[in-house]
C-alpha cells in the first residue's frame, strides 16, 4: 500500500522524521520496503526563475536562457516550448542525478554554445507524465529554494500489510498502531449526526446473508465538480486518479479509513436497492469497462430492474455518477469476507474495495462513516440530506478473550510489566478489564486466541529484550538419520565416486517428452509454461534434456546423475525416489594413452550396480531383459530382486534421442531405492568372521563355444553352483564371436579359482571338479569346450 | 713360484682393472683360475712340491688367488651397476606427460548446503523428517489455519492438479504429518523441494527450504532465537552475525517473524539486512488440528531457504544455474564427494577443487 506522509498526517500528529516512522512500521509489523521522497531523490535541484530567453544562433528550436539560481545567473540551453522570462521551474545543476536517465547532469556545449544547467519537465524527475515543456511552478519561493520544498512534495511509504491487517489498508489504522508505539498522537476526527430533511425516497431491502447491515442515505441537488486540491494530492500519492468529487470522495475514504463506499446516480435507479444474489446469466456492465455474466454465488446491488454493482467489488456503469448527477444515493455496508471473495474469484473483478472487504474492513462502523462521508459529500459538493436508511443490523463482533498475563513470558520469554502491557492493548484499542480482554471491532477477524493478543503486545513492546536461551538435545545421539536417509546419502556420494556429476532438475518436465517415458499424464492444471506442465514420470526425461544443452553449448561427454522422486500420480505420496544417471558420448576424453571409446551399456551397468552396492541391495540379484521403452531393446536391462524391478540401464533408444536431438550416445540408470530392501543384520552393525584359506588356490581356464543366446549370467551361475565351498571366483576374460566358429556359435572363456579351506587339493581332485564344471554347463546351457 | 705368482698378478690385476665388459671380465677370470688358467697350472705344480714347502706356497698361492677373485668380483658387480645404468637411461620415458583421465564427480551445492545444515541441526538434537511433494490441502493449508478462501493463500502462488491436490509451498505440510503422528516432545528439521508459480532472476518455480519444528511443555521464543542465532553463526563460520526478528504474519504460528541476518554475510554485498525466512510460535489452532493440545504444548516453527544459504555461504551469483545441470557450473561450484559435511572437519573443507 502506497502510504502518503501527509495523509499520514491528518491522523496521527508527530515529528517524527520519515526514516523514523518507516522503521517503526517495519518493527511493528507493516514493513516499509520503499520510501519515495522527493528530497532524497531531487537532492540539489532548485527553484530556477527565467531572467531573459534569446533564440539560439544555431539551432531553430532552442533557446538560449539566463537562470537565477539564488546567487547568479547561469547560462542554459533550453528546447521546451514554454519558456518565457519570470516563470519559475525546477532547475538541475551539474552533479544532479536526473531520475528518468539515472545519469548525472554535465555541463555541457549545445550546438556550440555553453549550456551549465538544464530546467527539467515533469516526466524527467519522476513525478508525471507529462513531457511538453518545463514545469510551471506557481510559488512564492524564491529561486533557489530546494525543489522538494517548492514541489510542496509528499513523502511516500510503500508498506506491505500482511493479509491479516486488512485495518491498516486505511490510514487511520497505520496511525493507530503509530500512536501505539509512542512516536505520535492519533488525531480522530469528530463526526456528528447529520439531521436528514426529508425520508430517502430509495429504500434497502437486504435478501442474502451476504450482506449483514447496509446503510444509505439519499442527497439532492448536489453538483459534482473537481475535488480540492489536498484530496486529489492524496489520492496520488496513493495511486489514484482524482475522477470527480463524488468519486474521490468515496476513494479517499477508502485509503484513508478503509471504508468502501459507493455512491449511486439517484436518478438512474429504479425503484429501491435489494441486496440480493445474482441470477444465473445476469449481466452487468461494470465501470471497468468489462461486461460481467453473473452467477448465483455472486451477491449483488440491484435496483427494481436488474443488477447495479458486484457487493463489495464494483460498481455498474449505468448507475455511475456523472458531471450532470444531480442527486445521489450513498452506500456504506458490510459484506461478509467470504461472499467477496467468492465474488472475486467466480467474476475476475477487482477493486481497491474488494480487496478490504475480502480481508475483512470494520463491521462496526457503517453508520459513522456514512455520516463522515455525508459530511465530505455535503462540503463538497452541496446538497441536501435524507435521513439515514439502514438495513439489516451490524454483525456480532463483540469478542472478549480471557487472558492469563503470564502467558507473554510463556510464549517468549520475556518478561513485560503488566501495566505495560494494559498500556500498549488500550492504545491499540483493546479494552482491558482484569483478565478479560476485548477485541476492537476492526481487529476481530483477526485477534481471537491469547496468542494473537501476545502478539499484539510483544509487536509495539519490541524484542531488544528477548533473553539468549540455547537449546541442547534432550539426549545425545550418534546420528539423526533414520536407515533409507542415511543411505540416499551414501548413493549420491558413491555415484559422484563413480564420475557422475550431481544435477538438481525441475519436479516437472515437457509432457511432449514425457511421452516417451511410460507418461502416466500426471499433468499440472496451472504450469509456470508449457514445456513445464508434467510432473516427471522418470528422472531421465530432465537429464537428457541436460545433456541437450550441454553438449549444444560445447560439452559433448557428460556425465550427470540426480536423486529425487518421479511421479505416477497426482495422488499424495505416489511419487518414489529415484538415483539416475546418464553418461552421453565418449566415456573418456581422448588421451595419448588410452583408446577413446563411446559409452556403452555395460557403463550404465557399472554405474547401477554402483549405486546398488552403495544401496546396500542384496547379492542375489537376476537381470532380465526388461528394461523399459526408453532403453534400446537389445542393450538394456533390469536388475530384480524376485518379481520387483529394483534398477534399470541400458543404452537409449535412439528414437528417444531422436526427440531431444541429441546425436550422441547416451546410456543411463535408474535405481529405485525405495524398493530395495534395508539390510536385516541380526548382529547389528557386527561382521561374521573373515574366510581365508591357508592353502593354494588352483586356476583353471575354460573356453565354453555355445549357442549364441545363451546368456552369461547363466554360465556363470551355473559354474559357480557346482560347489559352492571349493570355488572361489569366476570371472569372463574373453568372449569371442565370429567366422572361426559356426554360425550361431560364441564362445566365452572364463577363469575360476579353485581353493579348500582344509587343505591342498590334489590333482585328482581338481580334475574331478574341472570334469563336473564341464558337464554341468553342457546340461544347463548345451555349451562345450573349445576343441 | 713366486716369481711366477708375481708375474701372474702384475699381469692379471690390470687386465681384471681393464676389462670393458662382463665378457672380458670372464676371459680373464678362465685365463687365471680356468682349466687351463695360469693360477691352476701352478696349483697343480704344489702337489710336486716338499709338505715345507707345500705350506709356504699354498698359503701364498691363496692369497693371491683371493686378490685375484676378490678383484674381478667387484669388477664384475661395477660392470653389472653400469649396464643396469645404461638399461635404464635407455629407458626413459617424458613424465611430464599427461595422465590417464579418470572420472571425479561432484555434489550439487544445495546437497552439500543441506547435509551442513542437518549436521548443525543434528548436535541440537533434531532429527530428520520429509514428506511427499504433492500434498492435499489440508497439509499444505488447511491444517496450516488457513481455511478455503484464506487471503493468506494468496501470498503462495500454488500449483494445481485437476484433482485439487497441489505441489507443496513449503515443506510445513511434513511438520504437520509429523504431529498428527506423534505426540511431543518433538523436534524436527524438514528440508525439500518446494514450489511457488514464480520464475524471475530471484525467483524459480521449484526451490529448497529447510523448516524446523520444536514442540514441548516449555519451548519459547527466546529458544527459537538462540537456535537461529547459533545456527547462522555455525553455518556461516563466523561469529559476526546479527540477528532482527521482524513482525510479520503467517496463518501457521502466532506471533510471526521474519528473520532477518545482519553482520558479515549482509556487510559482504553492502547490505545491513538480508530477509532469510519466517519463524514463529506455532499457531494454538494449528496443534489442536494435528490432535496436539495447546494448553499443555507449546514450540515454534521456521523456515529459510536453502538455496540461498548455499548461494551466500560460496558465493554463487545467480539463482536459476542451480537447476539448470550445466557440467562447467557443477564443476565449479560442487563439491568432492569425499567433503562430507560434520561437524568435526569444519562442516565442508571445500577442498580438492582441482580433482580434474
Amino acid at each position: 500500500m502506497r502510504l502518503s506522509l501527509t495523509t499520514l498526517k491528518r491522523y496521527l500528529e508527530t515529528t517524527a522524521t520519515p526514516k523514523e516512522i518507516a522503521d517503526k512500521l517495519t518493527a511493528i509489523g507493516l514493513e516499509v520496503e520503499e520510501i519515495q521522497d522527493l528530497a532524497t531523490s531531487l537532492q540539489g535541484f532548485i527553484v530556477g526563475e527565467i531572467k531573459s530567453v534569446e533564440q539560439h544562433p544555431n539551432a531553430d528550436r532552442l533557446h538560449v536562457l539566463r537562470v537565477f539560481d539564488g546567487e547568479k545567473d547561469l547560462q542554459i540551453v533550453c528546447g521546451a516550448p514554454n519558456v518565457r522570462v519570470g516563470l519559475k521551474s525546477i532547475l538541475a545543476l551539474p552533479g544532479c542525478l536526473i531520475p528518468k536517465f539515472n545519469e548525472e547532469l554535465k555541463a555541457g556545449v549545445i550546438r556550440g554554445v555553453e549550456s551549465n544547467g538544464m530546467l527539467c519537465a515533469e516526466d524527467e524527475l519522476l513525478i508525471g507524465e507529462d513531457h511538453t515543456g518545463i514545469i510551471e511552478l506557481d510559488t512564492d519561493k524564491p529561486a533557489g529554494t530546494p525543489a522538494a520544498e517548492a514541489l510542496n512534495a509528499d513523502v511516500v511509504f510503500d508498506v506491505n500489510v500482511t493479509p491479516n491487517r486488512p485495518d491498516c489498508l486505511g490510514v487511520k489504522g497505520v496511525a493507530r498502531d503509530l500512536a501505539a508505539t509512542g512516536i505520535g498522537t492519533l488525531i480522530t476526527p469528530k463526526t456528528s449526526e447529520i439531521k436528514g430533511t426529508f425520508k430517502s425516497p430509495v429504500d434497502v431491502k437486504i435478501e442474502t446473508p451476504a450482506c449483514p447491515i447496509y446503510t444509505g442515505r439519499y442527497i439532492k441537488g448536489v453538483k459534482n465538480g473537481e475535488s480540492p486540491e489536498w484530496m486529489k494530492k492524496a489520492l496520488i500519492s496513493a495511486g489514484l486518479r482524482p475522477i470527480s468529487a463524488l468519486v474521490d470522495i468515496t476513494n479517499y475514504l477508502n485509503i484513508a479509513e478503509c471504508r468502501p463506499l459507493h455512491v449511486f446516480d439517484a436518478d438512474k435507479l429504479t425503484g429501491n436497492i435489494i441486496v440480493r444474489q445474482a441470477i444465473e446469466g445476469e449481466k452487468l456492465q461494470a465501470l471497468d469497462d468489462k461486461e460481467y455474466t453473473l452467477m448465483p454465488e455472486v451477491a449483488v446491488i440491484a435496483d427494481e430492474k436488474s443488477a447495479q454493482s458486484i457487493a463489495g467489488v464494483m460498481g455498474g456503469v449505468d448507475t455511475a455518477v456523472s458531471a450532470d448527477t444531480k442527486n445521489v444515493f450513498l452506500e456504506s455496508a458490510y459484506f461478509n469476507p467470504v461472499d467477496v471473495a467468492k465474488a472475486h474469484i467466480k467474476t475476475g473483478a477487482e477493486s481497491d474495495s474488494c480487496a478490504r472487504f475480502e480481508r475483512g474492513v470494520d463491521p462496526a462502523s457503517c453508520v459513522a462513516d456514512n455520516i463522515t462521508a455525508t459530511q465530505m459529500i455535503l462540503d463538497l459538493c452541496g446538497g441536501e440530506p435524507s435521513e439515514i436508511v439502514i438495513a439489516g443490523a451490524e454483525p456480532d463482533w463483540h469478542h472478549e478473550i480471557d487472558f492469563n498475563w503470564n502467558e507473554v513470558e510463556r510464549l517468549t520469554g520475556l518478561k513485560i510489566a503488566p501495566e505495560k502491557m494494559q498500556t500498549i492493548l488500550k492504545s491499540l484499542g483493546f479494552g482491558v478489564d482484569g483478565n478479560k480482554i476485548s477485541v476492537p471491532s476492526w481487529r476481530f477477524h483477526d485477534v481471537k486466541l491469547p496468542a494473537d493478543v501476545v502478539e499484539e503486545i510483544v509487536r509495539i513492546y519490541g524484542l531488544e529484550e528477548l533473553p539468549d536461551a540455547p537449546m541442547r538435545p534432550e539426549k545425545l545421539s550418534a546420528g539423526i538419520l533414520l536407515a533409507n536417509q542415511s543411505r540416499e546419502r551414501t548413493v549420491r556420494r558413491a555415484l559422484a565416486e563413480q564420475g557422475l556429476n550431481q544435477a538438481i532438475t525441475w519436479s516437472f518436465c515437457d509432457s511432449k517428452l514425457a511421452k516417451y517415458f511410460g507418461s502416466k499424464g500426471v499433468r499440472l492444471e496451472n504450469p509456470i509454461s508449457s514445456d513445464l506442465d508434467e510432473m516427471r514420470p522418470s528422472l531421465v526425461v530432465n537429464l537428457l534434456s541436460a545433456v541437450a544443452r550441454n553438449q549444444a553449448t560445447g560439452t559433448n561427454d557428460v556425465q550427470l546423475f540426480e536423486v529425487g522422486p518421479e511421479f505416477y500420480s497426482d495422488k499424495v505420496d505416489e511419487q518414489r525416489l529415484v538415483a539416475c544417471g546418464v553418461r552421453a558420448g565418449n566415456y573418456l576424453p581422448k588421451s595419448w594413452n588410452e583408446a577413446v571409446r563411446s559409452v556403452d551399456v555395460f557403463d550404465a551397468k557399472a554405474d547401477a550396480l554402483r549405486a546398488l552396492k552403495a544401496a546396500n541391495a542384496p547379492d542375489n540379484l537376476i537381470i532380465y531383459r526388461n528394461a523399459p521403452t526408453w532403453y534400446h531393446p537389445g542393450r538394456s536391462g533390469a536388475f530384480q530382486l524376485g518379481k520387483n524391478i529394483v534398477a534399470v540401464f541400458g543404452e537409449i533408444h535412439p528414437q528417444v534421442l531422436k526427440a531431444f536431438d541429441i546425436k550422441t550416445p547416451v546410456v543411463a540408470f535408474e535405481v529405485y531405492l525405495d524398493a530395495i530392501p534395508m539390510p536385516k543384520n541380526k548382529n547389528g552393525k557386527m561382521q561374521s568372521a573373515v574366510q581365508k584359506s591357508a592353502y593354494q588356490a588352483v586356476i583353471r581356464d575354460f573356453a565354453f563355444v555355445m549357442d549364441k543366446g545363451v546368456e552369461a549370467q547363466k554360465l556363470l551361475a551355473t559354474i559357480q553352483n557346482v560347489d559352492k565351498n571349493l570355488i572361489k571366483g569366476v570371472s569372463v576374460f574373453d568372449v569371442y564371436e565370429g567366422d572361426k566358429l559356426p554360425e550361431g556359435k560364441k564362445q566365452i572363456a572364463v577363469q575360476v579359482v579353485i581353493q579348500s579351506m582344509d587343505k591342498t587339493l590334489t590333482d585328482k581332485e581338481i580334475e574331478t571338479l574341472s570334469t563336473q564344471i564341464l558337464n554341468f554347463v553342457t546340461k544347463a546351457t548345451g555349451a562345450e569346450l573349445r576343441k | 713360484m713366486q716369481n711366477k705368482l708375481n708375474e701372474i698378478k702384475e699381469k692379471v690385476l690390470p687386465a681384471i682393472e681393464s676389462a670393458k665388459t662382463l665378457a672380458d671380465l670372464d676371459a680373464v677370470r678362465v685365463g687365471v683360475v680356468g682349466k687351463n688358467g695360469s693360477l691352476t697350472g701352478l696349483m697343480k705344480e704344489l702337489g710336486g712340491l716338499s709338505v715345507e714347502e707345500k705350506k709356504t706356497f699354498g698359503a701364498i698361492l691363496n692369497t693371491v688367488k683371493t686378490e685375484i677373485m676378490t678383484a674381478i668380483s667387484d669388477k664384475k658387480q661395477a660392470l653389472e651397476t653400469a649396464e643396469l645404468n645404461d638399461r635404464l637411461a635407455s629407458e626413459s620415458v617424458d613424465v611430464t606427460l599427461p595422465v590417464r583421465p579418470t572420472h571425479q564427480g561432484r555434489i550439487h551445492p544445495i546437497t552439500q548446503a543441506t547435509e551442513e545444515a542437518l549436521a548443525i541441526f543434528a548436535q541440537m538434537g533434531f532429527e530428520l523428517a520429509e514428506g511427499p511433494d504433492i500434498e492435499d490441502d489440508w497439509h499444505n493449508f488447511e491444517a496450516l489455519n488457513m481455511p478455503k478462501n484464506h487471503p493468506a493463500r494468496q501470498m503462495q502462488a500454488t500449483f494445481f492438479f485437476p484433482n485439487k491436490n497441489l505441489l507443496r509451498t513449503q515443506t510445513s505440510g511434513v511438520q504437520i504429518r509429523t504431529m498428527e503422528n506423534k505426540q511431543p516432545p518433538i523436534r524436527i528439521v524438514c528440508p525439500g523441494r518446494t514450489y511457488r508459480r514464480d520464475y524471475d532472476a530471484t525467483h524459480t518455480p521449484m526451490f529448497h527450504q529447510i523448516e524446523g519444528l520444536v514442540i514441548d511443555e516449555k519451548t519459547n521464543l527466546a529458544n527459537l532465537k538462540s537456535v537461529l542465532f547459533e545456527f547462522f553463526k555455525l553455518f556461516f563460520e563466523t561469529e559476526n552475525v546479527k540477528l532482527r526478528f521482524r513482525t510479520s504474519y503467517f496463518p501457521f504460528t502466532e506471533p510471526s517473524y521474519e528473520i532477518d541476518l545482519g553482520g558479515a554475510m549482509a556487510n559482504n554485498i553492502g547490505k545491513e539486512w538480508l530477509e532469510m525466512g519466517g519463524c514463529g510460535m506455532v499457531d494454538p489452532r494449528v496443534l489442536k488440528n494435528c490432535g496436539i493440545d495447546p494448553e499443555k504444548y507449546q514450540g515454534f516453527a521456521f523456515g529459510v531457504g536453502l538455496d540461498r544459504l548455499a548461494m551466500m555461504k560460496y558465493g554463487i551469483p545467480d539463482l536459476r544455474p542451480m537447476f539448470e545441470a550445466d557440467m562447467k557450473w557443477i564443476k565449479h561450484y560442487g563439491f568432492v564427494p569425499q567433503d562430507i559435511p560434520s561437524m568435526v572437519n569444519g562442516l565442508s573443507m571445500n577442498g580438492g577443487k582441482k580433482c580434474d
